[in-house]
């Protein structure tokens, strides 16, 4: 055998075992499409080819709470809601780094909740926070920040490292979103028409320790410096979500905070504030007052469109053509799934469709 | 360091690359500052021990040598003036110098083995000992570093030393080849136990890149990663299950252990071997094969035949045949021929030399009375086999079917079940629990677990049992077909394109197939633990 079919050879072995093995990755990833479909939120922002006014960063309490197709239909306002399930304050700095790469909003509101976690939590979130990011410096760092113990950075590069095992788990999903999937989400808002009313919310259990942990202060500096270095206005809000319980000395922090670095802290969960958003907790819920339901949500973005209207002066962008049609696009999607949301509701009690057999 | 873990196979490619890149006269150093690299990670302290057998090894095989060679020529200096009786004398002058140093390697090697693994051992059994006594523990017993490998290096490096001290062959001259030969990387975590002479022209020769060749060992290799991760861990959650809770897993659940263990110990050895001699084969370093197909062994001696061949030729070479003809063997064999007769008598030396290889067998495999019970069964199974030979060979003249394939897989059955059931020693770990669960094999009568879904609640889902299957019958295969030489031979030949796509399947395979990662617990190689 020649050196040159010596290497023709070799080079061939190599590259059909990366395309196989590529091809057997994308397939063994999962699609997110039905059950768990949170973990396709991250990844979505990239499909978005318009800049937007305003992002939210932050957990479920951003992106199951506010609807940014109401902030366009009534204000004019573009917005996006970089939020994920059980995102960590590292993973919405990160996020947030990241999507200062494509553009400059004038306002990011940040959710709080978060700074309760200081030590990376679970796997399944981290993966669902992270895969969806596009590679960056960003995203290395926010891997490295975020990884429990059991994890290791070779299996965010390569996936199929984690999700191996499930060729014996794999749904007609997987063949059918192989080549990409659906979008499920309105601009990073996962809406939600059915209702669980709160009732009977627990009160925090007693903690030994109320102070946040010192690396949630240091991203929140971070956070806070990055906006400031940007010219963006950032906003602390804590989402009206009942539960997981915010304590009122998690509040104090969060106060003393705010009005040490002179920024707005919003706390939705104060009844002259719930009273101004018109939230019931009867009707605007749909899991007993973890997160708001399409109605609650679109409440509470009618108060925050009016507010950031005047208090930091976002123009109404409506009448550009190309972003009209871009919402419409979104708007169009979200009243269909509304639609078909409340469709299954009357038809089976439930927003899914019954499985098939 | 582990085979499976990330920084070894990141690590392995780098280092054959720069192994076959840099000048020739290097690779060697190259290999040893890898070796040591590697040893390094499984704790720094554990190169002290490395080090002192090699040291130690080094200047005592080179003074037996000079002494040796001193001997040569003095006797060929005198070969005319002294007389026959004078050389004699000389040459046992010479030998008994060269003989002490011999001792004395071995003393302090197996001594250093001696205390870091039966240390412990051997003073909880004073101690119980005491305790028979009325008396309270004598001695505190030490939690003592085990340093990786040490069996294994330990006994091929005094294999070399023996050797030397028999003049097989020249003694290493050069310090750091000898390093290079106790602690080369690959055979460090199990094995093979090479022999100097076999090992050392591949180790130092720096052969070059070879296309044929680094395929050939890249396939051995995912062959051993395909044995290892898919297969041995595979199923190691239920091996696992199955023992820690002998009271729920008795009756037929200690027969399926029996079957699970044999496969886990199986793919994980050989798994872990096909990677060792796969490496080797991509340096250019051949090494020696440790198993020929043992489940196909009709008997007992047979399979060990065919078992961790490396191990069995070291006890038999270096102390079965030592002991059979050293004086006190030989005056037991006068007393015993006298006494009891030559028809018994004559069996009594071999019978006592076959104890005391097993023992030191099931000693070597782990400082516990288990091992050693397993050892002395093995033994006497062993031994009982060849009494009754005359018998198995009337049997085979007087029936025909008994000489068939399908009379011989039978035999082959046979013979797995039986080491399986041996192995429980080394499952259980426990003499007396051992044989309960052996027992209640066939007085638990709980028959109804083998359909009753009770088998998928052993950690392994209908999937894994659908992998382990194809898995051994790929196993069994590929066994069948090795039986007529290389496989991978007989495949490059037949199309280049098929081994090439066989390399790329068998990765494929591991890759997706392998019992890794979030999980999955991915488990040392049992013999690591030996």
């Amino acid at each position: 055998m020649t050196t040159k079919r010596i290497v023709l050879s070799g080079a061939a072995m190599l590259i059909s075992a990366i395309v196989l093995a590529a091809a057997a990755q994308r397939l063994l990833q999962p699609k997110y499409m039905s059950d768990v479909v949170e973990g396709n939120l991250i990844a979505d922002y990239y499909e978005s080819n318009y800049t937007h006014d305003v992002l939210f960063v932050g957990d479920c309490e951003v992106y199951e709470n506010v609807s940014p197709v109401r902030l366009w239909e009534q204000y004019g306002i573009p917005s996006y809601i970089r939020g994920s399930a059980q995102q960590l304050i590292w993973q919405s700095y990160y996020l947030l780094e990241d999507a200062l790469r494509y553009e400059t909003p004038k306002v990011v509101f940040f959710n709080v909740l978060s700074m309760k976690y200081d030590t990376p939590q679970n796997e399944a979130y981290n993966r669902m926070s992270l895969e969806g990011m596009k590679w960056s410096p960003s995203k290395v760092h926010a891997i490295q920040a975020s990884m429990t113990e059991e994890e290791n950075f070779a299996s965010y590069v390569f996936p199929i490292l984690r999700y191996h095992s499930r060729w014996s788990e794999l749904t007609a999903d997987d063949f059918r979103y192989y080549f990409g999937v659906e979008p499920n989400f309105f601009s990073g808002y996962y809406l939600r028409a059915d209702v669980k009313s709160a009732e009977n919310v627990p009160t925090g259990r007693p903690l030994e320790d109320y102070g946040f942990g010192d690396v949630c202060w240091e991203y929140l500096d971070k956070m806070r410096m990055l906006c400031e270095e940007k010219g963006v206005k950032l906003v602390l809000m804590k989402a009206p979500s009942l539960y997981p319980y915010w304590y009122d000395e998690w509040n104090e922090q969060i106060v003393a905070y705010a009005e040490q670095h002179g920024l707005v802290y919003i706390n939705f969960l104060e009844e002259k504030l719930l009273a101004q958003t018109g939230i019931d907790f009867a009707t605007d819920t749909y899991d007993a007052g973890l997160h708001l339901n399409v109605y609650g949500a679109e409440k509470l973005s009618d108060w925050l469109g009016a507010y950031m209207q005047e208090q930091y002066a976002l123009s109404d962008r409506r009448g550009d053509a190309a972003l009209d049609a871009y919402w419409a696009e979104i708007a169009e999607r979200y009243d269909a799934e509304l639609a078909r949301q409340l469709q299954n509701l009357e038809q089976y009690g439930s927003i899914h469709e019954p499985e098939t057999t | 360091m582990l085979f499976t873990s990330g920084a070894f196979l990141v690590g392995l490619p780098i280092l054959c690359i720069v192994y076959f890149v840099i000048p020739q006269r290097f690779r060697w150093m190259l290999l040893l500052a890898a070796s040591y690299g590697f040893y390094a990670c499984s704790g720094l302290e554990n190169l002290l021990f490395i080090l002192t057998t090699t040291i130690s090894t080094y200047l005592l095989t080179c003074a037996m040598e000079r002494i040796a060679d001193q001997r040569k020529e003095t006797l060929a200096a005198n070969k005319s003036v002294w007389s026959r009786d004078e050389k004699k004398a000389y040459k046992e002058q010479m030998q008994k110098k060269r003989f002490w140093l011999l001792v004395c390697c071995l003393l302090l090697n197996f001594g250093i083995l001696a205390v870091l693994k039966y240390g412990a051992f051997t003073l909880r059994n004073i101690n119980s000992i005491a305790g028979w006594f009325g008396q309270g523990d004598v001695f505190a017993v030490p939690q003592l570093l085990l340093p990786m490998g040490i069996s294994f290096y330990t006994f091929q490096t005094m294999g070399y030393a023996i050797d030397v001290y028999w003049e097989k062959y020249a003694c290493e001259k050069n310090p750091a080849r000898l390093a290079l030969f106790v602690s080369f990387f690959p055979q460090l975590i199990q094995g093979p136990i090479s022999r100097y002479d076999q090992l050392a022209q591949g180790l130092f020769a720096g052969n070059g890149f070879q296309a044929g060749r680094v395929l050939f060992g890249t396939q051995r290799i995912l062959w051993g990663y395909l044995k290892k991760m898919v297969l041995a861990d595979r199923i190691l959650p239920a091996v696992t299950t199955l023992i820690s809770d002998p009271a729920q897993y008795d009756g037929v659940y200690a027969f399926i252990g029996i079957l699970y263990y044999t496969l886990n110990l199986y793919a994980d050895f050989t798994g872990g071997i096909d990677i060792t001699i796969g490496i080797g084969q991509v340096l250019g370093i051949p090494m020696a094969e440790n198993f020929e197909r043992p489940f196909f062994s009709k008997n007992i001696t047979e399979y060990w035949r065919r078992w961790h061949i490396t191990l069995g030729t070291w006890f038999k070479d270096y102390l079965f045949y030592p002991i059979s003809v050293c004086a006190p063997m030989l005056n037991l064999s006068k007393w015993s021929r006298k006494t009891l007769g030559k028809t018994i008598g004559k069996y009594v030396p071999v019978y006592a030399a076959t104890l005391i290889v097993w023992f030191t067998t099931g000693l070597w495999h782990g400082a516990a009375w288990n091992f050693i019970v397993w050892g002395l069964m093995n033994a006497v199974i062993i031994l009982i086999s060849e009494r009754l030979t005359p018998l198995y060979d009337r049997f085979h003249k007087r029936f025909a079917w008994s000489n068939t394939h399908a009379y011989g897989g039978f035999q082959a059955l046979r013979t797995t079940l039986l080491m399986g059931c041996l192995r429980m020693f080394d499952c259980y770990r426990d003499v007396p629990l051992t044989f309960r669960m052996f027992g209640s094999m066939f007085t638990k009568g709980n028959f109804s677990v083998l359909w009753d879904g009770s088998l998928l609640e052993l950690s392994l889902s209908v999937s894994d049992y659908i992998v382990l299957a194809v898995g051994m019958v790929l196993l069994f295969v590929a066994s069948m077909l090795g039986r007529k030489g290389s496989v991978r031979q007989r495949i490059l030949e037949k199309s280049p394109v098929l081994s090439c796509a066989m390399t790329v399947a068998l990765f494929l395979i591991v890759l997706i197939f392998g019992a890794y990662g979030i999980g999955y617990d991915s488990s040392q190689f049992i013999y690591n633990q030996f």
